[in-house]
């Protein structure tokens, strides 16, 4: 941890150092571990300390950046150098707005004192924990313990300045019994809520449960989706058309969609980067504070997050969700959603079951890719326990199946919604999300196992 | 830095640690983004640090830091032998290296023209050429154009007494088209997809690419596929274009032979294998047509390197023999392993072949591919179109899935044309075609020649926790197989 004060004299000086007619200094900081087991035992214990200073320069509408992970003071300069030369050859962006004005940044308390002194010995103990579990079963753990502390600021040559501190505790776990499998996760910024023998139990259990699995002709069924497989329908729902230049550029979902009832009237999905119930974060890489954006409200598309360039575009303010723009690769992505929140039901997982008369139980999807972005087509496999569901009760095992499915058509047909959302994501993006059951879903392939 | 690592050395040596390994790595990259006509982005990136690397108790620890200072070299050293001592507090058995590996030396990328000393104002016009070709097509909608150069050098010194310099230098380029219209997004990219094409070259590989040359054809072909019929689904006869080949390499092949994998390193995430060792020498992985090698000697690829970051030399080993399963990739741990598990035999030495990676100075080295590559077969192109009666040709990728223990697939394709009777017919759009790892290489009966075959660059590659990608080769040529599942997307 640099700390607020040591961060602000850093950014305040590489301002200093610039030239140019606007500059812009994003710092990231993070300082982690990771302890990372297999085979019920731990195989691999690591820990990183980094930083990245990213400056944007603009000589009028043109635009340079560059990047260094050196804090002294010849680091600084040559990456200010650097960004400036680069605007200097740069051709204008026609329709660059300028970097944002100051706007009040309300902080958000992410920071949790255990989390940051999470020490070697105690995710040891942890994972070594749950471990003693799996081997009493006759199972196999693999999986990943992190905790860390990481720091956030922003500081631009108009008077903005924030900096927000947080941390993250992360768990995962795959555990094997005869070949069958199981999964758990969950991110949170608080240590007290982890208690991994507790997250990874379930998983033994599904495992145990998933042995001997029969195979499922490829068809469309009813499924019910557990919080892991929903967070991938949210994630790219997210990520492949929440964001403005998506929708800008006519290859968003939400176009043709929007205010009209195009998905369940079950669903309501919205971003909020100050909910202390996700990973929290009160402003974005240019410094705009995080706004509430309804992107869905009871199965209608109300519009997209943006950005600066993507607002200015439509006359409009920035929601604060802006990438760090001194990435050249960042004006491919746009802005996007990343404190997601599907609503939460009534139903528990049981009630979810007992709707479907034949159809799949499904733990989480694996190695998802979008197909066609119109749609949001997405293909991928189950994985670690995929379930045949008869007359209302999960009846047996089966293979994993690869599905081909419109994640648009299968977010209109949600029948009902989980009551229990589990918290899932990275220090920079998280998810909220409950378990689903939804009246049809297309897979079009089958594995080995 | 001699002396940094000097410290770190000692540092954890001192604590008791059995090895010691430090890798200090500075990396600058240049990256420039053109997007409908105008320079989105022109951003440098220095990056620089070490990481340390132990055994201690008979368990690894690592740390590492971005501070190259005497003091935090000591800290991070310390760090890493108390984390080597947490680890051994879950281990089962003690990690086991196999005989020292002494090296010393230094390696550098050949480059005719170091691509940091082409000037912004050369790399920016040759991309606002081919943006601006391809934005006189009418009907496309969004264009970019895009070039990457990385300039790695690393410091790799070990208790064991090797001490190796490398400098790396990549190049990169691609461009793209997309055309909206009638409810349908289409896209075209040259030379790769996602994002670009890329070699351990310089800047002559990009000029080779001709990138403003194939501009027009890209975008004339992502608005022609907007009203293209949608790909039948059908059993067919599949020709797959070079880069889509490598990208299968890579997928179905390349991750299948990891050793980690295979024993189970990755096994919460980047998932396993099917390739367990009792199928080592004796499993047909493909047809007679089929030969694969992992070749970290190969100039030009991304795979390419003068020593591992476990300081093992770079060498090309087979692991598909005439269509048979003979090699894995492996580190020394897992070498030895594998001989411990099968024994010897002339498949199974117990000495790493060469292919444990970081992708940075914070990551710990695990295995990688080096540069996997389906070797050149014998047809010309145009000879096995004409030999194809009835199937269709799908090139460059635009999605990839695969199951976790690398077996059931789904490539889906930027393009595809129909065959028939020997000849290219009409345009299909959204190609997707479906598999078993083995049926389908069993499936291949020819493989263009060495006139067709392209050492593509994958730059992408994700893999363990924390993420690392890494920038893996695949030399490859198109291919014919037979009796696949394609179909299409309305």
């Amino acid at each position: 941890m640099l700390g607020e004060e040591t961060v602000r004299r850093l950014l305040l000086d590489a301002l200093a150092q610039s030239q140019v007619e606007q500059a812009e200094v994003v710092l990231l900081s993070w300082d982690g571990a990771l302890t990372r087991f297999a085979n019920n035992t731990i195989h691999q214990n690591v820990a990183e300390r980094d930083v990245q200073v990213l400056v944007r320069a603009a000589w009028g509408k043109r635009v340079g950046g560059a990047v260094t992970n050196r804090l002294d003071r010849d680091g600084l300069r040559r990456a200010v150098e650097q960004a400036e030369a680069a605007a200097r050859v740069a051709p204008e962006i026609p329709d660059f707005p300028g970097l944002p004005d100051p706007q009040p940044v309300q902080p958000v308390h992410a920071f949790d004192g255990a989390a940051a002194a999470a020490s070697p010995q105690w995710r040891a103990q942890q994972v070594e924990a749950l471990l003693r579990v799996a081997r009493g079963e006759g199972a196999v753990a693999a999986g990943a313990l992190s905790t860390g502390t990481h720091e956030v600021a922003v500081a631009n040559s108009k008077g903005v300045f924030c900096y927000h501190a947080g941390t993250r505790v992360h768990f995962s776990t795959v555990v094997h019994v005869d070949g069958a499998s199981g999964y758990a996760e969950r991110a949170d910024w608080r240590l007290e809520a982890f208690d991994v023998v507790s997250l990874g139990r379930p998983a033994v259990d599904r495992a145990r449960r998933a042995r001997n699995p029969r195979e499922v002709p490829p068809g469309t069924y009813p499924v019910v989706l557990e919080p892991y497989a929903v967070q991938d329908v949210v994630g790219w729902m997210a990520h492949a058309g929440a964001g403005a230049l998506a929708v800008q550029e006519g290859r968003s979902w939400m176009n043709g969609r929007l205010g009209t009832r195009a998905l369940s009237e079950l669903v309501t999905l919205w971003d909020d980067g100050r909910d202390p119930e996700g990973i929290p974060a009160p402003f974005d890489f240019e410094g705009v504070p995080k706004r509430r954006v309804v992107m869905v409200d009871r199965g209608v598309p109300l519009g997209p997050v943006y950005d600066t360039q993507t607002a200015a575009r439509e006359g409009k303010t920035s929601t604060g969700h802006a990438l760090p723009r001194a990435w050249a690769e960042a004006a491919a992505v746009g802005p996007v959603p990343s404190h997601v929140f599907l609503q939460e039901g009534t139903s528990t997982v049981e009630d979810l079951v007992r709707a479907v008369d034949r159809g799949l139980f499904v733990t989480r999807f694996w190695y998802t890719r979008l197909v066609h972005p119109r749609d949001c087509v997405v293909t991928g496999m189950t994985r670690d326990g995929v379930f045949w569901i008869e007359g209302g009760e999960v009846a047996y095992p089966v293979r994993n199946l690869r599905f081909t499915q419109g994640y648009v058509q299968a977010l209109a047909a949600v029948q009902r919604v989980g009551h229990e959302a589990y918290l899932l994501g990275d220090r920079f993006e998280s998810y909220r999300v409950p378990a689903l059951q939804v009246a049809e879903f297309t897979f079009t392939g089958v594995t080995e196992f | 830095m001699d002396e940094l690592v000097a410290r770190a050395l000692n540092a954890a040596q001192l604590a008791g640690c059995t090895y010691v390994d430090v890798r200090v790595v500075e990396t600058t990259r240049q990256t420039l983004l053109v997007r409908n006509g105008a320079v989105q982005g022109v951003t440098w990136t220095e990056d620089a640090g070490f990481g340390v690397r132990v055994v201690a108790d008979g368990a690894w620890g690592f740390a590492s830091s971005h501070r190259l200072d005497l003091e935090e070299a000591a800290r991070v050293a310390q760090l890493a032998v108390q984390i080597a001592r947490a680890s051994a507090l879950a281990k089962r058995e003690d990690v086991d290296l196999g005989p020292p590996v002494v090296q010393r030396g230094s390696y550098r990328t050949p480059v005719e023209v170091d691509p940091f000393r082409v000037s912004l104002e050369t790399k920016l016009d040759l991309l606002l050429r081919a943006d601006e070709e391809m934005r006189r097509v009418r009907g496309v909608t969004t264009t970019e154009a895009e070039l990457v150069f990385i300039r790695q050098r690393k410091t790799f010194a070990s208790t064991e007494g090797s001490l190796l310099t490398q400098e790396i230098v990549e190049s990169g380029c691609g461009i793209q088209a997309t055309a909206v219209g009638n409810g349908e997004v289409q896209q075209r990219s040259y030379p790769n997809s996602v994002g670009r094409h890329q070699q351990q070259r310089g800047w002559e590989f990009v000029l080779e690419q001709d990138l403003v040359g194939n501009a027009p054809r890209i975008a004339e072909e992502a608005v022609a596929l907007l009203s293209a019929d949608v790909c039948p689904d059908e059993v067919t006869t599949l020709i797959l274009g070079g880069s889509q080949v490598a990208l299968q390499v890579h997928e179905s092949c390349g991750h299948a032979i990891e050793l980690d994998r295979v024993f189970g390193a990755e096994a919460a995430f980047a998932g396993t294998s099917f390739l367990t060792p009792d199928k080592l020498g004796n499993f047909r992985y493909g047809s007679e047509v089929v030969n694969i090698t992992a070749d970290a000697t190969l100039p030009g690829g991304l795979g390419t390197f003068g020593w591992d970051d476990e300081g093992v030399p770079a060498q090309r080993v087979d692991i598909v023999r005439e269509g048979l399963f003979v090699g894995y990739l492996t580190d020394r741990e897992t070498a030895r392993r594998l001989l411990r598990e099968l024994g010897p035999s002339p498949y199974v030495t117990g000495v790493s072949n060469g292919t444990a990676r970081a992708s940075g100075w914070n990551r710990i080295p695990m295995i990688r591919m080096t540069n996997v590559n389906l070797l050149p077969g014998t047809w010309k192109l145009e000879d096995l179109i004409a030999d194809t009666d009835r199937g269709i040709f799908m090139d460059t990728n635009r999605s990839w899935s695969i199951d976790d223990r690398r077996l059931n697939f789904q490539f889906g394709c930027e393009i595809a044309w129909e065959i028939r009777r020997g000849k290219r017919t009409r345009l299909l759009r959204n190609p997707i075609y479906t598999g078993i790892t083995p049926e389908f290489w069993r499936s291949c009966d020819a493989v263009c020649d060495a006139d067709h075959w392209v050492l593509w660059g994958t730059p992408n590659c994700g893999k363990g926790e924390p993420m690392q990608v890494a920038h893996t080769g695949h030399g490859a040529a198109p291919a014919r197989f037979r009796h696949v599942r394609v179909f299409g997307r309305g």
